[in-house]
């Protein structure tokens, strides 16, 4: 045996929930060594977790390994007893999940939870793993180390939370620690700290890895190797920078294709005199009770102004919780404005939709992240496209028949499809339902909410290819919104970055690397690229990042 | 205990209190709909209509409800039951000792079955789908889906006619030595336990089995953690809320259970007061009687919440 | 794509149906016809005495054996069937009804409207309810009509808060949201959006309701408070059987196992529905 890992030819199989077994894992193999981290990468579906999980002889409720050897330090894991594996679960293979915060068990303090592998395997006494607890906390560079243990697992950050799982996989010294997309739910000013934080331990410790994502730019920097997966099969193998330079396979040009959209093209016709659709003065909104000067107590939104002319579109980027996505909702009048104005298409809106003439919240429309809630499931498709048709046109059975037919051309998606529920339909095939329902009304002005977002590298990018073709036939223009610079970068003429409800800068695409906010410097230098040695390269101001980073 | 569980608890105390309020309100009122004239119905068929209107005015029954509704409150409030109209006694002395009784009674079953439906439900919740877990199940449903009086009626057939080891029949009275002790109480606790028991059973094993599939149970196996481990350090601490939830609802239907086991073996407990009490519509027994019962049940309902509340640990 | 499908199940017109629930709706649906028909096919009138003896057992012409005045038990049953089903049917289907219409609106409204509702509709849950059906039946009597509504009013607030908590759970999705800024009326929102999505919680719930209905009007009978002679459902005849328990005659074991088999079943039934088939290339 020359690997520390080597798997062969595995199988396994599922059951779904009308009682069929399906083969979601045909034949993998694949081969670590000491020391070498590898990624899994693939789409959602594709059998990166499955596989991961494999290594540790674990196969999730409904799942079974069926064929096919995973030889891990000598030991066939599939072949072992179930105790046999416990004991090497945490000892020899360790874990950090893709959610930190739903892995921690909330009733228990950190270091009880970090330490606990020791207590399983009766490895150190208590006292020993505190002290080598506090050890990997500095290591992980977390703040207040000592301390930070005796804490719950609410009342610490989300990227504090996934470098304590590093810490909770590395105190039992594995050989080999599994990542499940450790990094995917972050922001990307945690995500540099975490990954800096993971790469720094696991080379100081000489310790093998497997990294399962589905971002090539985040993998680039970390792995030695690369594993492309796709339907439960390997696709191509090979070192990071041949993936990166010189992909063999179809799918895995896809991948990379799909990480550098092309651009908008510039408006051709700048000189012509644009028209303004929206704009919002001052716009100030958010939760709580009312004070005395009439404005909430926490405010999501502070006092944003911005324009969007007529067939031209507005980006705005910014991290979780900086008020993105409640301006949306409040120019949509779903989350009434406490202060501010808003003029469409020249005249004054109401701050809440209800108050709104049904010509006014049909011209602008609203498209939602998650196409799986924004699609009654319990409606099939031609229903749900149909009802703007019927409630703004009240169109009659047959031309509305018609339209339908044509919405669903124009989302690029065949006409056999309207008699599917949601439930089956693919992620993208649901986003696009989502988009022509929004069409159906005939909107001037539609604001998307982080739409890509849930969907995978190659998906999101021919949905943003649509949207652009769309934009072209129809005159419309959007609203984009999303925490993803490259997505917005290919799609918008203007950037409006948001900190913290307010907006800090905004610029145009072709000027993002000369940002002249520091916030806007610092989330934009944050963003990975394809280049394995941006992490090592990056220099990051600290002050700015003190003062930004979530942490 | 922070300011926010203070907070939580007081909300929901207060929350109690006013629910009591409004069922005080509704036990009054319906019981007030009584069809007939109270007074002739307890002065009898020859009485003059003076007498009938001298008693009128002496029970306070020509004021307004809402006045008779405070007067009563006031009454509860001083410890005054009021009089039972059947046998002229005060209603505090009629319920004193049988209430004891029926708490007796309460008290040992929630001592039998609490423990023992909790063993059961968590142990079918760690072997889920095996025969053991199978047996609990079906038969939790199967005694659920059954009236409380078949339970008792199975239980009599079973250990007094076909085994003989235990009376039918209930009477404290005669209880002189702890075997007879025993065999008193043996038929009621028995039918009380299974009927309890078995919601009680398939709510813990829900809850538990709930915990069970979460990430961080998962996790606890990727650490290496033993079965017994996953769920006695994992699953069960954040499992207590709802089973705490449902062995307060379990214990709440003590309240139905009684009132057809201190029937069905003659238990001179207040549920059976009480039937009897609707039965000669003796409004002031079935007041109290009935205000007892969903005072109890509040307690029960509120004392769950407010431990599932301390025991979050997001709220310490 | 290998594909096998378990076999305790079978597939017909795109739903897996296994045989507990097969066998479960079998009976339900005897219950129900027996309700329908029961005057045409009992042997013997509900009132005639044929047997000489009192707990007669089980022989050819008394199948079921005769109760404690000498009554055809079979004939009893059957009847007996009628008002168990129907009164529980009855009740059942008002408490859902107006449970589930005010829970969904509850949830769309929100506000003072919900919180009155779920104020008041709370307090009526702590009323136990069998205490709550003495009380009752000791105010205004038992007769057909108020036993009906008496059940249906204890179980109101149950399916109520059921059909709320579900609401509530289809009310923050977005498609609610995109039909709100559409500028949909409440009645589309509660009728279109959020109905069909509730609809099989809510009715495995009313399956589950009418067996509390079931055990709760016969425990009522049982007391000697629900239906009143010379009518009789299957609690009533359990009660003025109940002396012949120490002989275990078939009289009083019959009517208990006629309201087990109807209760098991609808629990079993919601327990094994029909599954439709999701998988698209199944």
């Amino acid at each position: 045996m020359t690997n520390l890992v080597e798997v062969r030819n595995l199988r396994i199989e599922a059951t779904t929930d009308a009682g069929r077994i399906v083969e979601i894992i045909k034949g993998v193999s694949l081969d670590i060594a000491d020391g070498e981290i590898v990624a899994l990468i693939g789409e959602s579906g594709s059998g990166k977790t499955t596989v991961a999980l494999s290594l540790m002889g674990h196969a999730r409720p409904g799942c079974r390994i069926t064929g096919g050897e995973i030889n891990v330090n000598g030991k066939n894991m599939a072949a072992l007893s179930e105790k046999e594996r416990a004991k090497l679960r945490g000892t020899d293979i360790a874990y950090v999940p893709q959610s930190a915060a739903a892995s921690f068990n909330p009733s228990s303090t950190i270091m009880e939870q970090v330490i606990e592998v020791t207590r399983i395997h009766r490895l150190m006494p208590p006292e020993q793993a505190r002290k080598r607890a506090v050890k990997l906390f500095k290591a992980l560079s977390l703040p207040d180390p000592d301390g930070i243990g005796a804490r719950y697992p609410h009342q610490v950050s989300g990227g504090q939370l996934q470098r304590l799982s590093a810490a909770m996989a590395l105190i039992g010294d594995p050989k080999l620690v599994i990542f499940d997309e450790p990094t995917t739910a972050l922001d990307v000013t945690t995500q540099i700290d975490v990954l800096k934080a993971f790469k720094s331990v696991m080379r100081a410790g000489g310790i093998a890895g497997v990294y399962v994502s589905h971002d090539l730019a985040v993998v680039a920097q970390i792995a030695d190797h690369i594993v492309v997966l796709k339907g439960g099969e390997v696709q191509e193998t090979g070192t990071t920078a041949q993936i990166l330079s010189a992909a063999q396979h179809p799918y895995t040009r896809e991948l990379l294709a799909a990480f550098e959209p092309k651009r908008r093209q510039a408006h051709a016709d700048a000189d012509v005199v644009t028209k303004q659709l929206l704009r919002i003065d001052n716009l100030t909104a958010g939760y709580g009770a009312v004070r005395d000067d009439g404005l909430p107590l926490i405010r999501a939104v502070n006092s944003v102004s911005l324009a969007v002319e007529k067939g031209r579109n507005l980006g705005i980027i910014g991290e979780s919780g900086c008020g993105k996505s409640t301006l949306a909702r409040v120019i949509a009048g779903i989350h009434p404005a406490a202060a501010g104005e808003i003029v469409f298409d020249g005249r004054e809106l109401q701050r809440a939709a209800g108050k709104r003439s049904q010509d006014q919240l049909r011209e602008m429309q609203i498209v939602f992240q998650y196409a799986d809630t924004a699609l009654n499931p319990a409606k099939p498709v031609e229903d749900i496209i149909a009802r703007p048709l019927v409630f703004y046109h009240g169109l009659d059975r047959r031309t509305r028949s018609k339209r339908v037919d044509q919405l669903l051309d124009m989302v690029r998606l065949p006409k056999a499809l309207r008699y599917r529920h949601p439930s089956e339909l693919s992620g993208g095939q649901k986003q696009r339902v989502n988009f022509a329902r929004a069409l159906a009304a005939d909107p001037k002005l539609i604001i998307c909410d982080e739409i890509t977002s849930a969907l995978d590298t190659v998906v999101a990018a021919a949905v943003i290819e649509l949207l652009k073709e769309l934009q072209r036939e129809l005159g419309l223009s959007y609203i984009f919104i999303s925490h993803d610079l490259s997505v917005v970068e290919a799609i918008c003429d203007e950037i409006m970055v948001m900190y913290n409800g307010e907006r800090v800068e905004q610029i145009t695409p072709d000027k993002v690397k000369a940002a002249t906010h520091p916030y806007s410097k610092l989330l934009f230098s944050s963003v990975p690229k394809l280049d394995p040695t941006w992490l090592d390269g990056l220099v990051r101001d600290p002050d700015l990042v003190s003062q930004y980073g979530h942490r | 205990m922070t300011s926010g569980v203070l907070n939580l608890v007081l909300k929901r105390l207060a929350i109690a209190l006013v629910t009591l309020l409004i069922v005080l309100f509704a036990v009054f009122f319906a019981t007030s709909m009584l069809p007939g004239d109270t007074a002739s119905i307890l002065l009898g068929q020859a009485a003059t209509p003076e007498a009938v209107a001298g008693l009128r005015e002496a029970m306070h029954l020509n004021d307004p409800a809402i006045l008779r509704f405070l007067l009563w409150l006031v009454g509860l409030l001083r410890g005054d039951l009021g009089t039972s109209y059947a046998n002229n006694m005060p209603v505090a002395a009629l319920i004193g000792g049988r209430l004891l009784n029926t708490m007796e009674l309460a008290g040992i079953t929630t001592l039998l079955s609490v423990p023992l439906a909790l063993m059961l439900g968590i142990t079918a919740a760690m072997l889920r789908g095996s025969v053991y877990d199978r047996t609990v199940t079906i038969l939790s449903i199967g005694i659920i889906s059954v009236p409380e009086f078949m339970v008792a009626t199975l239980a009599v057939l079973l250990f007094a006619v076909y085994l003989r080891w235990l009376p039918a029949l209930s009477s404290v009275n005669e209880a002189h030595s702890l075997t007879d002790l025993l065999r008193i109480y043996a038929m009621p606790v028995i039918t009380l336990t299974f009927v309890i028991s078995a919601q009680m059973i398939r709510m813990t094993r829900a809850a538990v089995i709930e915990t069970l599939s979460t990430p961080y149970v998962e996790m606890a196996l990727l650490k290496g953690a033993s079965r017994s481990r996953m769920v006695l350090r994992h699953a069960l601490p954040n499992a207590l809320g709802p089973i705490v939830n449902a062995v307060a609802l379990s214990l709440s239907y003590l309240v139905g259970g009684v009132i057809i086991v201190e029937t069905i073996f003659n238990y001179p407990g207040i549920a059976k007061l009480m039937v009897d009490a609707v039965a000669t519509r003796d409004l002031p027994l079935i007041q109290s009687c009935a205000m007892i019962f969903c005072l109890g049940y509040l307690l029960l309902i509120t004392a769950a919440d407010i431990v599932a509340i301390m025991s979050n640990p997001r709220l310490r | 794509m290998v594909a096998r499908v378990a076999a305790s199940r079978r597939s017909f017109l795109g739903h897996n149906y296994n045989l507990v629930g097969v066998i479960a709706a079998l009976v339900i649906l005897a219950w129900t016809l027996i309700a329908i028909f029961a005057p045409y096919i009992i042997p013997h009138s509900i009132g005639d005495i044929v047997d000489d003896d009192y707990f007669g057992p089980m022989r050819q012409g008394l199948w079921l054996g005769s109760d404690y005045l000498g009554r055809d038990m079979l004939s009893r049953v059957l009847m007996g069937a009628r008002y168990t089903v129907g009164i529980s049917l009855a009740a059942v289907v008002i408490a859902c009804f107006s449970g589930v219409v005010l829970g969904m609106i509850a949830a769309v409204t929100g506000g003072w409207l919900d919180t009155c509702l779920s104020r008041f509709l709370d307090a009526m849950n702590s009323i136990p309810s069998k205490l709550f059906g003495l009380v009752v039946v000791a105010a205004v009597g038992s007769s057909i009509p108020v036993l009906i509504l008496t059940l249906a009013v204890i179980y109101t607030p149950g399916a109520y808060r059921f059909a709320r908590a579900l609401a509530v759970n289809i009310n923050t999705m977005d498609f609610m949201t995109v039909a709100r800024v559409r500028g949909e009326s409440t009645i589309y929102l509660i009728g279109s959006e959020i109905l069909p999505n509730i609809i099989r919680p809510v009715l495995a719930d009313f399956g589950l309701r009418f067996v509390f209905i079931v055990l709760l009007l016969s425990g009522l009978s049982f007391l000697g408070l629900g239906l009143q002679p010379p009518l009789a459902d299957w609690g009533a005849l359990v009660r003025e059987n109940i002396g012949g328990l120490p002989f275990a005659a078939p009289a009083v074991i019959v009517p208990s196992l006629a309201i087990a088999s109807l209760t098991i079943s609808v629990n079993l039934l919601i327990d094994n529905l029909p599954k439709k088939i999701r998988d698209r290339n199944a």
